[in-house]
């Protein structure tokens, strides 16, 4: 098993390897049009670093936000597993453990960014925003004080990654002795546990999108929008799931693994599809609907904002997360046939990612938006979180050999 | 097709001879456990015998694939239901709001597509539930009607039925009690039915 382990890191090395290099190259013609365009530098901007600087800053910040959701979603998946007393999903619960293995350096790098670039990504942070009486002083801004400080944020922070990382790591330690002792004390042990996980994780995965997302746009607020950045992570951390999955049986691992397996995700990658849309709708008709200038303007600045910019973006992202699983992935041949399935999850991992694109970059970059960096940026994160995630998956088996559902996994039929 | 036969209503046996033209002959064998059940079918289907159908009081896994039954074509039914709907949504919302009475609802254009969208969505899958719905209950003959043939009522309680189709003087009886006995039927009896 070991042996099945260092195979896949060495495989997925190699293909990391390649992609750090068109990262890097990515990120070189960036810097060079960069620095092609000097007027730029000269932006009104009152506070924080240079076009070029504030575009890293901004894009390691939407990239890791989305790594460190697609992150914490295996856990989720795995908890909600186990407080279901699932069966089906033994076989790719080691894919789910092993996402988790980007929730501490992905952490630690928010809160450096946050530390370092916050002028950058934050409005709210900037200097006299909240002073009565300074030039920079902003009414609205000023009201949402009490919460948006930088002690209480980073506090709230901090609290929501080491929640994360403290059930990642205990569920995952509970595992690996079970495998080592069985027994089915683990497992019960592993059922409360991801039972409290799930209550904490409902109410910091909702605060974590406020803070790390809808503070972007610290003037616009919507109540929908806990559950949008959820359903965003939560679809692209089961599309994770399964692509992690289709890699590893293409390169001979999982035998227990078959297309009954692929089907049950790839309804889920359907269902979660639409139910993406479903909060998106229902963010966008009320607001659409409603028309209230406070409201509306986030969606003005999407549609047509900024030189019609993120126009094609916010249609793409419709047609990629959406109307595309859902022809793809209907019939019953595309969610058990390997190669539909990874079309789908490498679209939706793709969508998804530029969803957060689009939470984000109109609020921060406003109309100094660009791709290269941000796409080099994304693969960089790519390839140092399949690093991470390969090297735990070569960590145990693959089969967690004791869990008591095992067997109903391996004969599971839909 | 494993029937819910626990929605059917058991009847007394067709007695009437005299209808040969619609009466079908059954050797019906009786099992008390799934698992025998399903070894069975395998048996006697590689046996080279054709097996009618099997009754059991709940859905069995694997049965389907057992017996050899091609996958439902509900799902192809369901899709164009679903288009009807959408399509029928769409012409009642754009003609009554659009041409019929145009209103301004919001300052909104009067064709507003994205106000359309949940009765839009409504709609389709109110006719695609029922459509599915009302489909199976057709193909699986489990409408309302006065007399429900039942092969065995107990297959509506703890008993697997598997039914076998005979020719007029069921000659092959004695060879299939024989194969159904060495497969674990627990009893094999013969029916016959009109209107099946």
């Amino acid at each position: 098993m070991t042996l099945i382990g260092a195979g896949v890191l060495i495989l997925i090395l190699g293909v990391i390897a390649s992609l750090m290099h068109w990262g890097e190259h990515h990120e070189a013609a960036g810097e060079v049009a960069g620095h092609l365009n000097p007027a730029h530098n000269a932006s009104s901007h009152e506070e924080g670093h240079s076009v070029l600087l504030r575009r890293i800053i901004v894009s390691l910040w939407h990239s890791n936000v989305f790594f460190i959701g697609v992150s914490v979603v295996g856990t989720v998946f795995m908890a909600i597993q186990y407080v279901a007393y699932a069966g089906w999903s033994v076989v790719v619960k080691r894919i789910n453990e092993a996402l988790s293995a980007w929730l501490i350096p992905g952490g630690v790098l928010l809160v450096i960014l946050f530390v370092i670039g916050r002028h950058d990504i934050f409005h709210w942070t900037h200097d006299g925003i909240m002073t009565k009486g300074s030039a920079n002083y902003d009414r609205i801004v000023a009201g949402k004080s009490g919460f948006l400080t930088f002690g209480f944020y980073l506090v709230r922070m901090i609290s929501y990654l080491v929640i994360w990382a403290v059930f990642s790591w205990r569920l995952r330690q509970l595992s690996l002795a079970e495998d080592l002792n069985g027994g089915t004390s683990y497992f019960h042990t592993s059922v409360t546990t991801a039972a409290l996980f799930l209550v904490l994780f409902a109410v910091t995965s909702s605060m974590s999108a406020w803070d790390w997302v809808m503070s972007v746009d610290v003037h616009w607020f919507s109540t929908m929008f806990g559950w949008y950045v959820f359903a965003s992570w939560w679809v692209s951390g089961i599309a994770a799931t399964a692509l992690i999955a289709i890699f590893l049986k293409q390169a001979g691992y999982l035998r227990f693994m078959n297309s009954n397996h692929f089907h049950d995700l790839g309804k889920l990658i359907f269902g979660f599809s639409i139910f993406w849309t479903y909060v998106w709708f229902a963010q966008f008709m009320l607001i659409w609907y409603a028309n209230l200038p406070e409201e509306s303007v986030y969606f003005n600045q999407r549609l047509g904002g900024f030189e019609g910019r993120y126009t094609w973006i916010f249609y793409f992202n419709l047609v990629i997360n959406f109307a595309f699983p859902f022809l793809a992935l209907m019939t019953r041949d595309a969610k058990r046939q390997m190669i539909m399935l990874k079309i789908v999850c490498i679209a939706i991992l793709i969508g998804h990612w530029s969803d957060f694109y689009l939470m984000i970059m109109p609020g921060t970059m406003k109309g100094e938006n660009g791709f290269l960096i941000e796409i080099g940026i994304a693969l960089i994160f790519l390839g140092a979180f399949l690093i991470l995630v390969t090297r735990r998956l070569a960590e145990a088996s693959l089969v967690p050999v004791n869990h008591p559902f095992v067997e109903e996994s391996v004969h599971h039929t839909t | 097709m494993t029937s819910p036969a626990a929605l059917a209503t058991p009847v007394a046996p067709a007695t009437d001879s005299a209808t040969h033209s619609a009466t079908k002959r059954f050797a019906l064998g009786i099992f008390d456990d799934e698992d025998v059940l399903l070894h069975a079918i395998d048996n006697i289907r590689g046996a080279g015998v054709k097996i009618y159908d099997v009754f059991s009081p709940y859905p069995v896994h694997g049965i389907d694939d057992a017996l050899g039954i091609e996958r439902s074509r509900l799902p192809i039914a369901a899709f164009f239901y679903g288009m009807c709907g959408l399509a029928f949504a769409l012409w009642l919302q754009i003609y009554t709001l659009g041409f019929d009475w145009p209103m301004i609802i919001g300052g909104k254009p009067h064709i507003a597509l994205p106000a359309f969208i949940p009765v839009s969505f409504e709609l389709t899958v109110f006719f695609t539930c029922h459509g599915m719905v009302i489909t199976f209950y057709t193909i699986s003959k489990l409408y309302p009607r006065i007399k429900t043939p039942v092969l065995d009522v107990r297959s509506t309680d703890d008993k697997f039925v598997m039914a076998i189709e005979l020719d007029e003087h069921s000659s092959q009886l004695p060879k299939l009690t024989q194969l159904l006995r060495e497969n674990g039927a627990s009893e094999v009896n013969q029916k016959e039915m009109t209107k099946f």
